[in-house]
């Protein structure tokens, strides 16, 4: 199982499912309400690195954080 | 990096810079100020922060800062900051007065951009996402792509 989380202002409780890169995450997200809304302006990281790649291989127990728009300061 | 809950005691924190970088021998310091301005009917600004990679973040500048002979330090607020308070301090310390001018500007610019942190208004003790002065972070978008189903 691989855990999502979503940060700052994106109301959805972390989820678990089962996917073996992010392009599962992206098709998986893409069809929950309040959360695909967001998709097009988010960035992702995977274990608190910041990932490109949709083809990145996911591992059971990694942590995939949504990050939409930021403004420090 | 500093992380504070709450309005940065700026005065105290540049202080302390200065002190650690006494000896360093550098010759240009330049200090880069955040202060909540009031405007809208906000009682305070609020921030969450995501500190795994705003560290990583940093650190990066942390080393690009190295590169060219000089050192970037920073401290943000996490929660509620309340107007005419301070939520961030960063300054560069450099040799010469170049690399710090040039330095601070690319560091204020990229942490604008790319550093995980989110800002809201308080009005009447109720939090409200800044959407519209926020910026979607490098590599935005990449869930949304539907081309490969």
């Amino acid at each position: 199982m691989v855990k999502i989380e979503f940060l700052g202002p994106i109301r959805q409780e972390s989820l678990e499912i089962e996917a073996e890169n992010l392009k599962d995450v992206a098709n998986f997200l893409q069809n929950i309400d309040g959360v695909n809304s967001w998709l097009d302006r988010c960035a992702v990281a995977v274990n608190s690195e910041m990932c490109n790649d949709l083809s990145k291989k996911l591992n059971s127990g990694d942590i995939v954080s949504i990050l939409p728009p930021v403004c420090g300061g | 990096m500093e992380l504070y809950q709450g309005s940065l005691d700026i005065k105290s924190i540049f202080s302390r810079w200065l002190d650690e970088e006494r000896d360093s021998n550098y010759g240009a310091f330049i200090p880069f100020i955040g202060t909540i301005r009031a405007e809208d009917n906000i009682e305070a600004l609020s921030f969450d922060i995501y500190e795994p990679i705003l560290e990583s973040w940093f650190n990066s500048w942390v080393e690009r800062a190295k590169k060219r002979g000089a050192k970037v330090k920073m401290a943000h607020s996490i929660g509620d900051v309340p107007i005419h308070t301070s939520s961030y301090i960063s300054a560069v310390f450099s040799p010469k007065r170049r690399v710090a001018l040039e330095l601070i500007d690319e560091f204020v610019e990229d942490f604008k951009a790319n550093a995980p942190i989110w800002k809201y208004d308080v009005i009447n003790g109720k939090r409200f996402y800044a959407e519209d002065r926020s910026t979607p972070m490098s590599g935005s978008g990449i869930l949304a792509n539907k081309e490969d189903k």
